[in-house]
């Protein structure tokens, strides 16, 4: 007769979360910057897979991982924001409580499911001019089991995030335009990656939420532009 | 709560009757025709002209014999290259512009790429075909949709029937219970070389005449200043008539007709 083994709560977390963390970190980076205008994201991307993604007006997704599980999430996430919004009003989806079921589904897969997600997630959203209270840009990050942070100013996630925050840590100030933060946002990107050359737009992946465009503030800019900006 | 749903595909309207049941309007078989009692919308058009395509409508709606509302809007655009306008029960079908609207925004996010011109005229008649039960209490949907198709280079309208049919239209349609004499009046003034200005005076014109023939269309209130929406689509997007270009172009109608536009 076979015995199972005995294994402390404990220790299935720690393999689960051991495991999740070996899936991400070989993974590439991707960081959210805020700028003047609104709110910047640019990942390391040489593949036609998006990893940003607009989820409804002010809100953008982006994540690092297995594609098909965030590219998942963030079509949970579209599902989400729309039916809030078909049901309510367009005002009503915010970014925390989307940010917040993301919080409760991932942690709900890390705790049950034998294999947690290997995925990291940023959730952004961009301030509303219009209303008092919800000029703020805002930045959530939520991590494989479910741990979910908000953030200033930049947030970062991915394969190696200390890296990527110490240079934005030195170099990020309030209020750069649109091409400072991309720029930045590349000099971080290529600090935290193992490489002779430096990331080009070829290899980038740039999205805004731009507070000036009416409605849909989600932007993907396209290889010219991304390349105007690194360039000027 | 965002693990839940069953849906994997990318249809926001599919995603309702799927997980979001509640969310869309539940019909008993045996509903009584509940026609007369609910506002109905009336006169509206859509004609092609040099730059893309114009959607006109008039504000009136009507319950029965009564006035529903003065000022209803009957154009929507429904994303940046389409345009639609209804005709029929005023709930049902401003609804559905708004769940067409969603679903392609929503198809767009999913797929990262949005729907062709053909393919979003093609939607929407699934969804007037799902409104059949509804379409046979009374509340028919009957919209005109029109939209600038960006890889032909042209503007293109369709209008469909209570079944879902759709047909494409080469010049000009109008619908609703004015849309026979809005026709006329488009059959005499409608050119392919229509400027965009000529395009909006032959619309208001239309609608003119319509709300002239037909009690339930209302025509352009200077008292309330209440006039027509028109809206145009063309390679740059979807354009708003303003109010000063509309009220211009019916001083001319009433010009041309020998009553003299600033009197009225």
């Amino acid at each position: 007769m076979t015995m199972p083994f005995y294994v402390s709560p404990e220790q299935i977390m720690a393999d689960k979360a051991e495991f999740a963390r070996k899936g991400i970190a070989r993974g590439k980076s991707i960081v959210a910057l805020e700028y003047q205008d609104g709110v910047l994201l640019i990942a390391e991307n040489a593949t036609s897979l998006s990893k940003v993604g607009e989820i409804y007006d002010r809100i953008a997704f982006a994540g690092v991982g297995k594609f098909s599980e965030f590219d998942q999430l963030r079509k949970l996430g579209v599902r989400f924001a729309d039916t809030k919004g078909y049901a309510y009003s367009r005002e009503d989806v915010r970014g925390h409580a989307l940010a917040n079921a993301y919080s409760q589904a991932i942690g709900e897969v890390f705790t049950r499911e034998m294999k947690p997600l290997e995925i990291e997630i940023i959730v952004a959203e961009v301030g509303d001019d219009r209303y008092q209270d919800h000029r703020d840009n805002t930045l959530y990050r939520v991590t494989f089991d479910g741990f979910i942070s908000d953030h200033r100013r930049y947030c970062v996630i991915g394969g190696n995030v200390e890296d990527v925050e110490s240079i934005l840590k030195n170099d990020y100030q309030d209020g750069m335009s649109r091409s400072e933060a991309a720029k930045l946002g590349r000099k971080a990107l290529d600090s935290g990656a193992e490489r002779g050359s430096s990331l080009t737009e070829e290899n980038l992946e740039v999205c805004i939420l731009s507070r000036s465009r009416p409605g849909r503030k989600f932007e993907r800019l396209s290889t010219d532009e991304v390349s105007s900006m690194l360039g000027a | 709560m965002l693990l839940r749903g069953k849906y994997q595909g990318s249809s926001f309207f599919e995603l309702l009757q799927v997980d979001y049941k509640h969310l869309l309007p539940a019909l008993p078989a045996d509903a009584q025709p509940a026609g007369a009692q609910v506002p109905h919308g009336t006169t509206v058009l859509a004609m092609k002209y040099q730059g893309g395509v114009l959607v006109a409508g008039d504000r009136l709606a009507t319950a029965g014999h009564s006035v529903a509302s003065r000022d209803v809007v009957k154009v929507f655009a429904t994303d940046g290259n389409s345009l639609m306008a209804i005709s029929g029960a005023a709930g049902p079908c401003i609804e559905m512009a708004r769940i067409l609207s969603v679903e392609l925004e929503h198809y767009e996010k999913i797929e990262g790429e949005p729907l062709e011109l053909d393919g979003k005229a093609n939607k929407l008649s699934q969804m007037i075909r799902q409104n059949l039960p509804a379409a046979m209490q009374g509340l028919a949907v009957v919209p005109l949709f029109a939209g600038y198709d960006l890889r032909r280079k042209e503007g293109r309208l369709w209008k469909f029937d209570i079944t879902g049919g759709r047909y494409e239209e080469m010049e000009f349609d109008a619908t609703g219970s004015g849309g026979l004499f809005a026709r006329e009046s488009l059959k005499h003034d409608w050119r392919a070389d229509l400027s965009k200005e000529e395009a909006v005076r032959a619309a208001i014109e239309a609608l003119t005449a319509a709300a002239d023939e037909d009690r339930a269309t209302g025509g352009v209130d200077l008292e309330r200043k209440i006039y027509p929406v028109v809206k145009l689509c063309s390679a740059e997007g979807v354009d708003e008539g303003s109010e000063q270009e509309i009220e211009q172009a019916y001083r001319n109608v009433l010009e041309r007709r020998g009553r003299g536009g600033a009197s009225q």
